[in-house]
């Protein structure tokens, strides 16, 4: 198990205090200068050397992110930006919440620093509109942190200019999508952008742009202060670092906790979420990193990593290292067709198959849930997924499908059962209803 | 508090929405429609009236169908008024497999509302809504500005009829949890001096 000096988010659960006084005790802020001192390319490299892969889903390698950025002498006089994804949305998700409430200036400082190594002057931090008391912390780090001279004019003392700005979405789970977050940031409609142009070159206001996730952002500082092979100690290879991982659902204890990347699923339930409801062999199934990652059944989960690799493997994913514990109780054809309610939901109706195929998505599915269906639209359903699949301009409408998938994949015989059962009731009920008549 | 016919910033609100303004980069004062409308729909009780989507596209030059537009894409504004309290219940998987068909049983009774509607006597607005990202503290809902987590029926019962009679119920999870740590003690972070519960 990790211990705790070499846990990065050391508040948590927020027992201690969040404000600056704080986070200075807790190591925040310590001489940030000397991480700026690195120099752009030393902390892009250091980056790139701990192996981090980005903390909001995608687990694209968050240095080479940086990377492209223009270097200095290619620099066009456009200003360079950097945009924190704070629009914590992913079912299952709830992380990037607990840094923004109780640690925003873990997060603050990695603004600058990571704002710095792609040379950014301004850091745009957009945090899902619902966060209300969140961003007010957050709002009121921004300030002591400006009140203290850590960021805005000589920005602890190094002679840069880096300022932060908040900015409160409305609610749409497609401002997670990076592009559709500039669009909203932009004043607009949160609808994808066609790539390329990447943001990197063309971003917000048309400006060179990086968008992280909180997480990723927020962990910056430590390697860079701690070293790139400290952090690359924990894990797998390609799969490095620490990672907070949030459990939820039929757990005894649901909760965020931070560990080491590649910890098998079962002891990261039972050492932390005091195991499965009912007992481990209680377990019916897991989505293991937030809702667009298929489910695996138990047998899967008796062993399995916690890691990119290691569930990609088992065709699913890492994801935002959100777990869903669903236990023997669970209706997991109904499970599942809820967040095939969500995601027709949260389609922002640009692309046709996103738009009107969450809607057929999420029909089928219901009918799915009470059985009254042919057994070929089993098929059916898993080809209108591949139709879907990889033809959108953004993966939300991926992220839809795969949980159906998932679904087919390990549990088609539930499917079946429903189907056939009630097909034999019906014909249970016509023979009753006949026989009274006669 | 402005009729809704003839909507007008407050002399607060007007500086604060200046404010809010200075944040976006000269000429990029569009950036500033989201949290311009949330101001005007806390001015205006919770709710957009279209007098307010007219201001706000001449206060920052934009087409009034492109504020339109904004409005009626995200989903915490709402075109239509609410209830003094109004009732976000997350129905969301996680939220869902720890008892969110109980919650909104329970709404229903304690409001007399059904989902969508408000209250006769203008108390409460109910609403079932998505993933609300509390999943830890599953299940829980959304009053207004508050969260309110580690729900059961019965703790959920008492906050509605704690409104009902005026009252502020305190918000947060309601098992006394501060945040997302395990309900039964500390898994981590409990090494001296790391977490030092003070």
């Amino acid at each position: 198990m990790l211990a705790d000096s070499d846990r990065i988010f050391k508040n948590l659960y927020g027992k201690q205090d969040w404000r600056l006084e704080g986070a200075i005790k807790r190591g925040i802020w310590d001489n940030t200068k000397s991480l700026i001192d690195l120099g752009r390319e030393k902390i892009v490299e250091d980056i790139k050397l701990s192996g981090l892969r980005g903390r909001g889903g995608a687990g694209f390698p968050t240095g080479v992110k940086w990377s492209f950025m223009p270097p200095e002498d290619k620099r066009d006089g456009r200003p360079h930006y950097l945009v924190v994804n704070a629009d914590e949305s992913e079912p299952g998700t709830c992380k990037d919440r607990e840094i923004l409430r109780y640690d925003p200036h873990i997060l603050l400082e990695g603004c600058f620093v990571a704002g710095y190594a792609m040379g950014a002057n301004s850091a745009y931090i957009y945090i899902r509109g619902e966060f209300y008391n969140e961003a007010s912390n957050l709002s009121q780090a921004i300030d002591e942190a400006y009140e203290a001279g850590l960021i805005g004019e000589n920005a602890c003392d190094t002679g840069h200019t880096f300022d932060i700005y908040l900015h409160r979405g409305a609610g749409a789970y497609i401002c997670g999508e990076e592009t559709a977050l500039l669009e909203s940031l932009e004043g607009k409609k949160g609808q994808p952008r066609l790539k390329p142009p990447f943001p990197a070159a063309c971003g917000l206001y048309g400006c060179p742009t990086t968008v992280n996730n909180v997480e990723t952002i927020a962990v910056a500082p430590t390697i860079l202060r701690r070293s790139p092979g400290w952090f690359s100690s924990f894990g797998r290879e390609n799969n490095t670092g620490t990672k907070i991982f949030s459990i939820s659902g039929h757990v005894n204890n649901p909760c965020n906790v931070e560990e080491a990347m590649s910890i098998p699923l079962k002891e990261l339930i039972e050492k932390h979420a005091g195991g499965v409801r009912g007992g481990w062999d209680n377990l019916l199934a897991v989505i293991p990193g937030g809702s667009s990652t298929p489910c695996l059944p138990k047998s899967i989960c008796d062993d399995v990593l916690m890691d990119f690799d290691s569930l990609r493997e088992h065709s699913t994913g890492f994801g935002t290292a959100a777990v869903i514990v669903m236990d023997k109780s669970t209706d997991i054809v109904e499970a599942i067709a809820r967040l095939s309610h969500f995601y027709q939901h949260e389609s922002c109706g640009q692309c046709t198959p996103c738009r009107e195929g969450m809607g057929w998505v999420y029909r089928v599915m219901q009918r799915m849930v009470t059985g009254e269906a042919e057994i070929k639209e089993i098929d059916m359903l898993w080809e209108l997924t591949k139709q879907i699949e990889g033809h959108t301009i953004c993966a939300l409408a991926d992220g839809g499908v795969w949980p159906v998938q998932g679904l087919i994949r390990h549990f088609r015989h539930e499917l079946e059962h429903r189907i056939l059962s009630r097909k034999t009731n019906n014909i249970a009920n016509h023979h009753v209803a006949a026989t009274a008549a006669e | 508090m402005n009729s809704t016919d003839n909507f007008e910033f407050t002399e607060s609100s007007k500086r604060r929405c200046e404010e809010i303004i200075s944040r976006y980069p000269d000429g990029r004062k569009q950036s500033a429609v989201i949290p311009v409308l949330d101001l005007a729909q806390r001015q205006c009780g919770g709710w957009l009236p279209n007098s307010a989507i007219e201001h706000i596209a001449d206060y920052l030059n934009m087409p009034k169908i492109r504020v339109l537009e904004v409005a009626s894409f995200y989903s915490m504004f709402n075109l239509k008024p609410v209830g003094k309290y109004f009732i976000q219940l997350c129905r969301t998987t996680p939220c869902w497999l720890r008892g969110a068909d109980d919650l909104r049983n329970i709404a229903i009774e304690t409001t007399g509302c059904k989902l969508g509607e408000t209250s006769e006597d203008g108390l409460f607005t109910l609403t079932e809504v998505e993933c609300l990202g509390a999943c830890c503290n599953a299940p829980m809902v959304q009053i207004n500005d508050d969260y309110y987590e580690d729900l059961t029926s019965k703790s959920f019962k008492n906050i509605i009829e704690s409104l009902k009679q005026h009252n502020s119920p305190s918000s947060g999870s309601q098992l006394g949890r501060t945040g997302s740590e395990p309900a039964s003690g500390l898994t981590s972070l409990t090494e001296k001096g790391i977490s030092d519960v003070s």
